[in-house]
């Protein structure tokens, strides 16, 4: 059986959080820039599970369990933030958002 | 035959992570983060972690992803234009950075930390490796409070979320 050697999942990971990264940053829709926080948590994920299964150990996955629980309750809080901002500026680019900008 | 699927899912969730926010309209956006969720799921399989795919795709892809799409649906945000960039140094910015993140990931290659994981590493997998029953043993015992405390979190973030959605008295617009 020709395994899949570890180095190409972790760079397969941190490509995918790299991307990530990039859509939090050039994106200027709200919403869209959670879920690119999503993308960089599932690339973190796809780390834990690789590590797991090249150390032959079911700890990582445990760990998988508790990120997936923090983005839930990161994506229920962010997306009740937005939809408050929604309510007060008819708005959902961050360009718009600018009361704390210096 | 492990490889080919590794390659396909790995390919499928690089390029739909891509144009998850290269969208104009959020609703495609969601669509393809489910794509690249699907394409995750897949690749856990391949890792033999059962458990966690199964997760991957019922609380990822299934409830979270719902409410991304919810939200998107209720504030009617449908091809969305949002008028002319205003930071326009912001999109090359962006791509160096993102590699420079991709050349630190390589560089770990090159410091050996990773050795101790190829050293140990065994194909055997005839316990509960990735099953419901060997993580969920470790979650009651070894990660008990860690377990506990997220349920902790999930109450904090229950409450913050009702109070945050809440319409109350002096604020201003209709929803």
């Amino acid at each position: 059986m020709a395994a899949v050697p570890l180095d190409w999942y972790l760079i397969l990971a941190g490509l995918l959080f790299a991307i990530g990264t990039v859509g939090v940053l050039v994106s200027r829709n709200a919403i869209v820039i959670l879920m690119a926080i999503e993308l960089m948590l599932n690339a973190v994920n796809l780390t834990f599970v690789a590590f797991s299964h090249y150390m032959g150990k079911n700890d990582g996955q445990v760990l998988v369990f508790l990120v997936m629980t923090v983005a839930a309750a990161e994506a229920a809080v962010g997306l009740a933030i937005i939809l408050n901002i929604f309510r007060t500026r008819e708005s959902v680019n961050i360009d718009d958002i600018n009361l704390m900008k210096w | 035959m492990e490889m080919a699927v590794f390659l396909g899912a790995g390919f499928v969730a690089l390029v739909s992570a891509i144009l998850v926010f290269t969208q104009k309209n959020p609703v495609a956006s969601v669509v393809f983060l489910v794509v690249t969720l699907a394409a995750q799921a897949v690749l856990f399989l391949l890792l033999n972690a059962p458990f966690v795919a199964a997760l991957q795709i019922i609380v990822y892809a299934g409830a979270i992803m719902v409410l991304f799409l919810f939200v998107v649906m209720l504030l009617n945000l449908g091809r969305d234009e949002f008028g002319p960039e205003k930071r326009k140094f912001i999109r090359p910015l962006a791509v160096v950075f993102a590699l420079v993140l991709v050349l630190e990931v390589l560089a770990i290659f090159k410091t050996g930390l990773l050795d101790q994981a190829r050293l140990t590493y065994h194909l055997d997998f005839t316990g509960d490796f990735g099953t419901v029953a060997g993580v969920g043993l470790l979650l009651f015992t070894r990660y008990l409070y860690p377990f506990e405390i997220t349920s902790v979190l999930l109450l904090a973030a229950l409450l913050g979320t009702v109070i945050l959605a809440k319409k109350l008295p002096g604020r201003k617009g209709e929803l």
